[in-house]
């Protein structure tokens, strides 16, 4: 199983390093049309206890990659190939009765829009009872609507043992997802992937939805993906952060680096469509021009080049003809990034922050 | 719950007498002469324009039109008296229907002789609708786009395009005549309470020809509601709890699927108990449907607008159970 680890026991693997760790993820879809790479050559890792955020325009193969750790796509409809071990298991090619043991179990996902994703007509105790008695075979129906209890009154529920009864529709927005994170949550999983799980809801809700998430991971000491595009999100969240275009990993670093010193035009043009509240009215919000590639006839070189605004400063036209390695970033180690600019930190400086945070541009100068 | 099925049985009565109402106009004011028929047949063919006369007077057709439908519907409460020929009268107790204008029997009873006839054919020809349909459909939406989907898809295409009395038709003529399968070769209707055993090998073919032609429908619309709901949220968030692929499809999938599957389902059972003119023609089944086509033929408006309403109350009570079984699968439907 684990040769590179160092310890004799396969089953020490998933103590020693990280939870779940990727390498060199890619999925591909058939279509009609041609084969489409919606993931390529994707790594990562997540330890537990820690929370990596995923950001990216939709389409750019956040959500997908997530589904592939879950092994949620169909195998006939789909070529996953890489490695994806969780908790030391190696999950591509796992047969679809083990894998079943560890969906809902030691991984869990939240989805977003939870009314789609709650069943309309099974009520919500006896969905949460259901994800329970099926990893626990022994435990009866009144353990499990017991467990059930627990876990929405643990999520903030009110009177959780009269709401257990209630159908998904007679629930709030942000009810419907606590009970959609307590139904992720009730077979004490190692990993929980949390897709876009504030999308649907209004601010105030989407603050204490986050709040719960980090209580609950601190309590139940797991490792979590975030998939978002919200940068708020991940600065609230993440310890690390991977920023995704078209289907690649375009930056990779610790929150703080990503956030205070990206080195990838994309992650600029994420930062700059942020609007922030305490901003000064002189600050500009800049949209990214253009739409996300089309992963059927993806650009040549690197994937952003038709949308970038600083092509230029890259001699040649290397963007277009070759595609970027993802390499160390100037300054810190751990901060990978896919660009060919030879002077990133020089650019985001003097040209980018300027524009999206005047005052502080100011402050660094 | 209560309420509501009481409101749509009053809405119901409503439109059954609308319904009752424009088939008498239809047939008052539509270009056959039933006193003829009647005439025709009392009088051996030697019918005089006074003979007629006095069948026209004695049948009420010299009244007005609002006059006689009055009549009827009193007789469909009350009951009442009822003169053909210019001797005799037949009492006909409520609910009456009118009599047969040409077998001179109580609409009602006559009704009644056959409703078994009818039922059986139609609760055997919608089991199979449903037990074949919905399986084969779920089992192709599981494997759509594989080479068996498309398969199975186009064949049951072109079997729905045959018209259903070819289909039938051709099923007896080789099942029966030409192959001469024991099996089905005393087609008809035998009351179960005498021979139960009879009273299947007489349906089977019938079962068998509907429910081969119906269960391609059902599946279609099995399929594509399965294939539609196999890519909701909630499969999705099912599968990620990791159960198994057949808790998903079954459990929380098929009661999904099979909310429109019902809505259509209600729609047919209603029509085949209303009567299968095709099956019962050529079957030889003396049910509804048969008697149904025997009676416009013949001009027997007594026994047309008899089938009319029962065909017109079967529908709306079995859209009532449609919307009853539509609240029980999905939660968020209220009656009221």
């Amino acid at each position: 199983m684990t040769i590179t680890s160092p310890s004799s026991a396969a089953s020490q693997a998933d103590v020693d390093g990280p939870f779940l760790q990727v390498e060199d993820l890619t999925v591909t879809f058939p279509t009609q049309d041609g084969p489409v790479q919606a993931v390529k050559g994707l790594s990562y890792s997540v330890e537990l206890g820690k929370t990596l955020g995923i950001v990216g325009e939709s389409g750019s193969g956040k959500s997908v990659s997530s589904m592939a750790v879950m092994g949620l796509h169909d195998a006939k409809s789909s070529e996953i190939t890489g490695s994806i071990r969780v908790g030391g298991t190696e999950v591509i090619g796992l047969g679809e009765s083990r894998m079943r043991k560890l969906r809902g179990n030691a991984m869990a996902m939240i989805f977003q829009d939870a009314l789609a994703a709650l069943h309309p007509f099974y009520r919500v105790g006896d969905q949460l009872a259901e994800a329970y008695a099926m990893h626990h075979p022994k435990a009866s129906k009144r353990d499990a609507r017991r467990k059930a209890i627990e876990m929405l009154d643990r999520v903030g529920i009110p009177q959780p043992d009269r709401r257990v009864d209630d159908f998904p529709h007679q629930f709030s927005g942000g009810m419907r997802q606590r009970a959609m994170i307590a139904m992720g949550l009730i077979n004490d999983p190692s990993l929980l992937i949390a897709d876009e799980p504030t999308t649907a809801l209004d601010v105030t809700v989407q603050a204490q939805i986050l709040d719960l998430l980090q209580d609950l991971q601190r309590e139940f000491n797991s490792a979590v993906i975030i998939i978002t595009h919200d940068l708020g999100v991940i600065a609230e969240m993440a310890d690390d952060v991977l920023v995704m275009y078209a289907g690649r990993c375009v930056e990779y670093g610790t929150t703080k680096e990503i956030l205070t010193r990206p080195e990838m035009p994309y992650s600029w043009g994420l930062l700059s469509s942020i609007p922030d509240v305490t901003a000064s009215t002189d600050a500009r919000l800049i949209p990214i021009p253009g739409n996300p590639p089309s992963l059927l006839k993806p650009p040549s070189g690197c994937p952003f080049h038709p949308r970038c605004a600083h092509r230029d400063k890259v001699p040649g036209d290397l963007c277009v003809t070759e595609l970027p390695a993802l390499t160390p970033a100037s300054n810190r180690a751990g901060h990978l990034k896919r660009c060919h600019l030879p002077n990133p930190q020089e650019i985001y400086q003097l040209e980018v922050l300027p524009e999206i945070a005047p005052d502080l541009a100011e402050e660094i100068r | 719950m209560f309420a509501y099925v009481v409101k749509r049985l009053l809405s119901g009565v409503v439109v059954l007498f609308l319904i009752s109402m424009s088939v008498f106009l239809l047939f008052w004011y539509g270009p056959s002469e039933p006193a003829q028929t009647i005439c025709d047949n009392d009088t051996s063919n030697r019918c005089t324009p006074a003979r007629l006369e006095v069948f026209r007077e004695n049948l009420g057709f010299n009244n007005a039109w609002y006059e006689e439908y009055g009549k009827f519907m009193k007789g469909v409460v009350a009951g009442r008296e009822i003169q053909f020929g210019s001797t005799t009268k037949f009492d006909c107790p409520a609910p009456c229907l009118g009599y047969s204008y040409r077998t001179k029997a109580p609409v009602f009873e006559e009704m009644k002789d056959r409703m078994p006839a009818t039922f059986s054919v139609a609760l055997g020809g919608a089991f199979l609708y449903l037990s074949l349909g919905i399986p084969i459909g779920v089992a192709a939406a599981r494997r759509r786009g594989t080479v068996a989907d498309k398969a199975l898809v186009s064949s049951f295409l072109v079997i729905s395009s045959i018209p259903y009395y070819l289909f039938a038709l051709l099923t007896w003529l080789f099942l029966t005549i030409s192959w001469e399968i024991p099996l089905f070769s005393d087609t008809g209707y035998f009351p179960i309470t005498d021979n139960p055993a009879k009273w299947f090998s007489g349906m089977l073919l019938a079962w068998l020809a509907l429910g081969a032609f119906g269960c391609t429908s059902y599946t279609r619309y099995s399929r594509g509601s399965m294939v539609e709901v196999l890519n909701e949220d909630y499969i999705r968030t099912a599968k990620a709890k990791g159960l198994a692929a057949n808790t998903v499809v079954y459990k929380h999938g098929l009661r999904a699927a099979l909310v429109p599957v019902i809505t259509i389902f209600g729609i047919d059972f209603g029509t085949l108990l209303a009567g299968t003119i095709f099956t019962e023609t050529i079957f030889d089944i003396d049910g509804i449907g048969l008697w149904s086509l025997q009676a416009v033929a013949q001009r027997d408006l007594p026994v047309v607008s008899a089938t009319a309403l029962f065909g017109a109350a079967v529908l709306i009570i079995s859209n009532i159970v449609v919307d009853v079984i539509y609240s029980i699968l999905d939660p968020r439907v209220r009656l009221s």
